[in-house]
């Protein structure tokens, strides 16, 4: 074997296809968040009807949909390693930087896998308006950019914890509060006819909020990674 | 010439001292072997050495040529097979040996694979899935990762623990080999092993 001839984008690549073919063999994470996903939005569609709902209530109901999605099953990515027993073997032989790029890599796929199935499906069961698709999707974009980049460091500091999903979710709802407010507040306006410039606001901080936390996390994982 | 230096090293978990002026020194073409009663410290000595734990006092050096290797230099230099590692059950022995060659930053050739696995004596079974394997197969397909880069560290903690006899003549090759080329730690209180080393280092005592 030739020896330190891989690169970084190497390493991360390898681990997001272990970690996409391991989801493929086991379809844990892949089954949580769609089920979720699809079970909240059933719930949501049948009790409160097709019509006439207001886009402030329609886009707090889209974003809570996918903020709980993501924290039933983007913890899995880490806490998998822990449980099997492989954390070890990973820390001992992997950059702790491929580690994490990897497993962002693999979790946003997860997230725009459940989004690109009950985007739609919200569409049709709430009958919310359609104008607005490209702006709709740039927000959409934003938010999975955010809920994985801060969701991914998290799973690994809760990993090694006893209690992971309670812990998973309370570290998560204060970082996110913020951006998922941003996000609320610009679907509402997307959906609204709105146009783009008036969302510019909660855009430019949703883009600040990605680049802090993926930022932090680079510079973080390590410790949280070895600790 | 690679050389391992560990000076007065001490390791505490709360208020218990496991271990305590460790200090030895080795260079390519010697072994050192950990021994002591069960609890006595050996894997976590094996750990800290690794970095895998923090040391209450103490250093260790890992050189190449006199110059310290870094962190990525060390992870690329040394392996570690121990029952505390595990393998990715869901994949197969050739994925796993695949990923763990690559992620570690080398690049694996089929043929490597191939000899790797037939050292172990596993040929044959490389499309298995590794949680079909029973657990002395999956012990030799730890060695199998650790020999994959051709380590110049090598840390065997219970090397031939669920291993049959056969198992364990390969491990003694392993280590037979490795200790005229590489620099060998192991930690062990079988007799058989122990003999491969220049050094004993006695814990718990």
């Amino acid at each position: 074997m030739q020896r330190a001839s891989v690169g970084l984008a190497s390493k991360a690549l390898v681990v997001f296809i272990k970690d996409l073919r391991l989801e493929l063999r086991s379809k844990y994470g892949l089954n949580t968040i769609m089920m979720f996903g699809i079970t909240t939005l059933a719930i949501v569609s049948f009790t409160l009807g097709q019509s006439g709902l207001p886009t402030q209530l329609l886009a707090a109901l889209y974003w809570i949909i996918v903020f709980f999605s993501a924290t039933a099953a983007l913890s899995h990515v880490f806490v998998r390693e822990e449980e099997a027993g492989t954390a070890l073997t990973l820390r001992l032989t992997a950059d702790p930087l491929a580690v994490y790029l990897g497993k962002l890599a693999f979790n946003l796929v997860l997230l725009s896998l459940m989004v690109a199935i009950v985007t739609p499906l919200f569409f049709i069961l709430t009958d919310a308006p359609t104008e607005g698709v490209y702006p709709f999707l740039l927000i959409l974009t934003l938010g999975v950019l955010g809920l994985c980049s801060a969701t991914t460091l998290v799973a690994a500091i809760i990993s090694k914890a006893a209690v992971k999903g309670a812990l998973f979710a309370v570290l998560c709802f204060p970082l996110l509060i913020i951006p998922l407010m941003m996000l609320v507040s610009a679907t509402d306006k997307v959906l609204a006819g709105r146009a783009l410039a008036d969302v510019a606001a909660p855009v430019q901080g949703l883009v600040a909020f990605i680049v802090a936390m993926t930022t932090a996390s680079l510079m973080l994982f390590k410790f949280v990674w070895h600790e | 010439m690679y050389e391992l230096k560990v000076d007065r090293l001490r390791k505490r978990f709360g208020r218990r001292t496991v271990f305590t002026d460790i200090s030895f020194a080795l260079r390519t073409g010697q072994a050192i072997a950990f021994v002591g009663p069960n609890g006595s410290g050996k894997s976590t000595l094996v750990m800290t050495i690794l970095g895998y734990h923090h040391a209450a006092a103490g250093n260790v050096s890992f050189l190449s040529d006199g110059q310290p290797l870094d962190e990525s230099q060390v992870r690329a230099s040394a392996s570690l097979v121990s029952p505390y590692l595990s393998l990715y059950d869901q994949l197969t022995a050739e994925e796993n040996l695949k990923f763990f060659g690559t992620v570690s930053g080398g690049q694996v050739t089929g043929r490597r694979i191939n000899d790797l696995l037939e050292l172990v004596g596993l040929s044959g079974r490389g499309d298995d899935l590794v949680g079909a394997y029973s657990s002395g197969m999956k012990q030799r397909l730890k060695y199998a990762v650790a020999l994959l880069g051709e380590p110049d560290f090598l840390f065997l903690d219970e090397p031939t623990s669920n291993l049959d006899d056969s198992g364990k003549e390969i491990v003694r090759q392993v280590i037979d080999d490795y200790r005229r080329k590489s620099i060998v730690i192991i930690a062990t209180n079988e007799r058989e092993e122990q003999q491969f080393a220049e050094s004993i280092c006695r814990l718990g005592e």
